[in-house]
């Protein structure tokens, strides 16, 4: 995880656009700007980054089944439980499972776990639509070649 | 249809907190019920898996910013309701 950076998955442990799954690994850094302020002297991983980081895992899913066509936005998070507090240099496993490829949106169940503990689940739903422009869509392809999704899934 | 409009019905009352009885055939889910976009995004979800379909948004909204249609073919109940019967209709043919 490179937290200011918004980069919340280290490597995509598995993937399968069929049976519609994704496994990520992520591991919170020992140190980070964002542990300074939350909290002074009890540093956690804030919640909003685990909803992040279930986001972003169901995104990288959302993609491959798109064979990266077209971008996923997060516009609604629902059900979310933060169930245990994540400490600096945890290793965390994200997973997500496609619900719904829907027309224009699609919706994701993904959870944390951490030594085979749930830390966080949340129902992530996205407005999926055409890349805005090559420098994203590009970006996304270098980020995804970084985070070890199969060649395979990145082309129609 | 009459069973079709109250399966939509129920979703849009449970999803967006409207009064059931204020929701009728003829109500148009933008103008008259105030849903929103990403309220629609709900109802959507939840019509496409109580039917099994997969109603296909963006031509719909394509087809009405192109002029071909106006909001009421897909957003007047009554007409999401028909629109509904036929991909049902198309899905298991």
């Amino acid at each position: 995880m490179r937290l200011e950076y918004f980069q919340m998955v280290d490597r995509i442990a598995a993937l399968d656009p069929e049976a519609r799954t994704v496994r990520a690994d992520c591991s919170v850094p020992d140190a980070s700007p964002v542990f300074e302020g939350h909290f002074p002297g009890h540093p956690l991983l804030p919640g909003v980054l685990m909803i992040e980081t279930i986001a972003q895992t169901g995104g990288w899913l959302v993609l491959a089944v798109l064979r990266f066509a077209r971008m996923p936005f997060l516009v609604q998070v629902k059900e979310a439980k933060l169930r245990a507090f994540v400490v600096p240099g945890q290793t965390l496993q994200a997973e997500a499972r496609l619900l719904h490829d829907g027309s224009g949106y699609a919706v994701v169940a993904g959870s944390i776990s951490s030594d085979g503990k749930k830390v966080a689940d949340a129902e992530i739903t996205y407005r999926v639509v055409p890349f805005p422009n090559d420098t994203l869509r590009a970006q996304m392809l270098e980020t995804a070649r970084r985070v070890a999704v199969p060649e395979a899934f990145l082309h129609g | 249809m009459s069973s079709t409009f109250e399966t939509v019905a129920g979703i849009i009352a449970e999803t967006c907190d409207i009064p059931r009885e204020k929701i009728t055939a003829d109500s148009h889910a933008i103008n008259d019920l105030g849903i929103d976009s990403l309220d629609f995004l709900d109802v959507a979800f939840a019509i496409d898996k109580a039917f099994g379909i997969k109603m296909p948004l963006e031509q719909w909204t394509q087809d009405v910013n192109e002029g071909k249609v106006s909001t009421d073919e897909y957003f007047v109940l009554g007409n999401l309701c028909a629109n509904i019967d036929r991909l049902v209709a198309a899905k298991a043919a």
